[in-house]
């Protein structure tokens, strides 16, 4: 019987992945990013977190090697409204090679090149995704 | 393995997969597998303004775990067949 045969297609693609706990990588990531603006508080859950990367491998369960990955970060209106010249749409970091435990992966999707490309990720803003509650 | 074979049954029609995060995604069901990992092509998300976290992805793969609904087009269920397909499983045959 065919295990995991969706994720065939995707390997050594750029994939965009939404994780089950968006909300603690959110706060973990949203410390660094007060620090590298310098504001002084933020709102921790108005923030949501994308990892996007190279696929290089998987395996029955879902899990993930990302290579070349970095998360997105969606800034809502709230967040924007409060400090609104300090804050970019879209803020990306690079975390480079990463391997995410398939228990915590939503959707694995493939990115389209040139759709992401016209993107105008300065002014997308995006309500928080709820964290999976099984 | 029934719902596996019927979802096998359910490729190339329309289909919308509520996650358990809120999120619904409508696409065309590409293929299934026995975990009812599910993946999608010419995806949107159908609260698209709210949650653009999707708009460059036009296939995706759905883990079978994070899947609340599938909502099916209505002449996808045939109820009789159904019924006597999950009544003989019970039965264990």
């Amino acid at each position: 019987m065919a295990t995991g045969l969706g994720l065939e297609s995707l390997v050594d693609q750029t994939i965009s992945v939404i994780t089950n706990d968006g909300r603690n990588i959110v706060v973990r990531h949203c410390v660094a990013y007060v620090a590298n603006t310098g504001l002084e508080t933020l709102y921790f859950a108005d923030f949501l977190i994308l990892f996007q990367g190279v696929l290089r491998g998987f395996d029955q369960a879902t899990n993930l090697i990302l290579d070349e990955s970095h998360e997105r970060v969606y800034s809502t209106k709230f967040a924007v409204d409060v400090k609104q010249d300090a804050l970019e749409g879209v803020q990306q970091l690079v975390l480079g090679l990463y391997i995410i435990r398939g228990d915590n992966i939503s959707v694995v999707g493939e990115l389209d090149e040139d759709l992401d490309s016209n993107l105008d990720m300065s002014k997308l803003r995006a309500h928080p995704l709820k964290p999976v509650v099984h | 393995m029934l719902f596996f074979s019927y979802f096998k049954d359910m490729v190339g029609r329309e289909v919308t997969v509520e996650l358990k995060n809120d999120l619904a995604i409508r696409g065309t069901l590409h293929s299934v597998d026995q975990y009812l990992n599910i993946k999608l092509e010419n995806t949107s998300v159908v609260d698209e303004d709210k949650y653009p976290h999707m708009r460059s992805v036009r296939n995706c793969f759905i883990r079978g775990s994070v899947v609340r609904y599938v909502q099916l087009p209505p002449d996808g269920v045939d109820i009789e067949l159904l019924h006597d397909a999950t009544r003989r499983e019970a039965r264990g045959g």
